[in-house]
């Protein structure tokens, strides 16, 4: 990687740790995640945990995530899921907070959420109130390869356009989008909301059609934050993207994870 | 400290058997955008040459995956010329529709004279039926080997395409063993566990590495497949994940001799001989 593309040694704020239901995913613990963070540069990472996604309750993944996590906690930052939709969700959203949440996860698809779904805008209200952002997945895999039982479909772009709009403090990561979808929400809303969401970079195509390139130069490179999608994907897309930008883009620079998982006046507060 | 400019894969040779070229009557105005960053990251990445199709007017004038005869001569005239212009690191594969049976032969004899050195086939026609036979006989009697575009388990039909996947292109494979088909873009979304259970015994079949999908165990698993004596490295319309690949068979650990044979040394195997002159005194 050029070491001018992205901060120093960035943040993955797109990982997880956990099996996956619908195929095998190789060795998806922590202690690997740990060797390749180190291995690739990355000085940590944002953690969630994979099966939750997918348990009506995912308070008992929550626990196990921080569990999971506890020997690592310098490197690895726990982002547990907390299900709007589920009674006294809130005391759950509490609980995390105090427990060393960088961030909340949430996966409508996989609730059945529509797309206006008054649950979600209320946890976004709530995340925008705790300091914390939202962390919301448009997909985990290619749509051609799921498996029968996998039926839930993509995030919808109207979806993040929506918790955006209904929640003023709300600071929302979006992983896993591609070109299409991130620029239907971003020219979807106004700048002062175009300003509290972040994308991560997993899935977005390089050379030689440019999408990474394209949306630095017409969106802002401080827009996107480094994804890999751990351990869904191979950590070396995102880097390799990078790699690949034109020269023009030589200074480009991608935001911190750390500003965005900072409430804005507490850091200066510290 | 390594040179700013030093090819990000490495200074050994690199064949991209899975490229796109579009040309002028392909309905985008930035056609040659995407061209220029082909070759823009093929120079960055180390590609020494693209082995390339274009596939008809890419849904201009008639569908992508159905092209008409005549979008097809046009698509392999630009191709042609382009392959003239960019001297040996672009090589091009004949893309034929094979309804046009007649058209098709002819389009491969054509091509082969001014210089293509495979035959693309894509979505017109499942791979398993018989109207595949003449080309494949044809391409045998060249030495060519056949790119077949591969959706990795199709479950149902889709109207844009009449898709095939590693199971019917095993058959075809079966029927013509001294042709080498190369199975496309094992990362371009799908089951390609399934795919890797059609096709494991059978040797004339290559797995290109190409395609947008960058799962985990998908190397682990082609070459647990396959081995790394069927492996072809490729890009397709995504050529970060092209890099990625090399650098991820890295950390897996794949030995060198068998990384060349990845990178370059099997292509040079199965396409005829004399395509890759400027590869010839690196592999004596």
């Amino acid at each position: 990687m050029s070491a001018d593309r992205t901060a120093t040694r960035p943040i993955d704020v797109n990982t997880l740790i956990g099996p996956y239901p619908y195929r095998y995913v190789p060795h998806p613990d922590p202690e690997v995640l740990v060797r390749v963070l180190e291995r690739e540069g990355l000085r940590g990472a944002w953690v969630g945990h994979l099966p939750s996604a997918f348990w009506r309750d995912p308070i008992p993944g929550n626990q196990a995530l921080f569990t999971a996590l506890a020997p690592w906690r310098d490197t690895l930052h726990p982002v547990p899921t907390v299900r709007p939709d589920w009674p006294r969700w809130e005391e759950e959203l509490r609980s995390c907070v105090d427990r060393g949440a960088v961030a909340v996860r949430a996966y409508p698809p996989q609730w059945g959420m529509a797309t206006h779904d008054p649950n979600l805008h209320g946890l976004a209200a709530a995340c925008g109130e705790a300091g914390i952002p939202l962390v919301l997945t448009v997909r985990f895999e290619d749509l051609r390869q799921r498996g029968n039982l996998d039926v839930a479909g993509d995030l919808d772009p109207a979806t993040v356009r929506g918790v955006v709009r209904s929640a003023r403090d709300a600071r929302v990561v979006v992983t896993a989008a591609g070109r299409e979808f991130i620029e239907f929400v971003h020219w979807g809303l106004t700048p002062e909301e175009r300003a509290r969401v972040w994308w991560d970079i997993s899935w977005i195509w390089g050379p030689p059609e440019d999408h990474l390139a394209h949306l630095f130069r017409t969106i802002g490179s401080e827009r996107f934050v480094y994804g890999t999608h751990w351990p869904m994907r191979l950590t070396q897309n995102p880097r390799a993207n990078l790699d690949l930008l034109p020269d023009d883009l030589a200074d480009a620079r991608l935001a911190d994870a750390d500003e965005i998982a900072t409430p804005r006046g507490v850091r200066n507060q510290a | 400290m390594t040179p700013a400019r030093a090819p990000l894969a490495g200074p050994e040779p690199l064949i991209d058997v899975h490229a796109h070229f579009l040309h002028p009557r392909t309905g985008r105005e930035d056609w040659e955008a995407p061209n220029a960053a082909r070759l823009r990251a093929g120079e960055r990445i180390g590609i020494t040459v693209h082995v390339a199709s274009t596939l008809g007017s890419w849904g201009f004038t008639s569908p992508t995956y159905f092209p008409s005869p005549r979008d097809i001569s046009v698509g392999n005239d630009a191709m042609l010329e382009l392959a003239a212009r960019e001297g040996g690191r672009v090589k091009i594969y004949a893309a034929v529709n094979p309804n046009d049976t007649m058209h098709a032969l002819a389009e491969i004899e054509r091509c082969v004279a001014r210089g293509a050195i495979g035959v693309k086939l894509a979505a017109s026609r499942r791979a398993d039926d018989p109207l595949l036979d003449p080309i494949c006989e044809l391409a045998g009697e060249h030495g060519l080997p056949i790119l077949h575009h591969i959706w990795q388990h199709r479950r149902r039909e889709w109207p844009a395409q009449e898709a095939s996947d590693g199971l019917e292109l095993g058959r075809l494979a079966a029927r013509h063993p001294r042709v080498a088909f190369i199975l496309a873009h094992i990362g371009g979304g799908g089951d390609y566990a399934h795919t890797f259970q059609a096709v494991k015994e059978l040797p004339n079949v290559y797995l290109d590495l190409s395609g947008s999908g960058v799962d985990r165990g998908m190397l682990d698993g082609a070459l647990e497949a396959v081995g790394p004596g069927r492996l072809l490295w490729g890009c397709d319309v995504t050529m970060e994940t092209g890099l990625a690949k090399l650098r991820a068979l890295d950390v897996i650990g794949l030995e060198r001799e068998k990384m060349r044979d990845v990178r370059w040394r099997n292509a040079a195997r199965i396409f005829p001989h004399g395509s890759f002159p400027m590869l010839e005194q690196v592999a004596a």
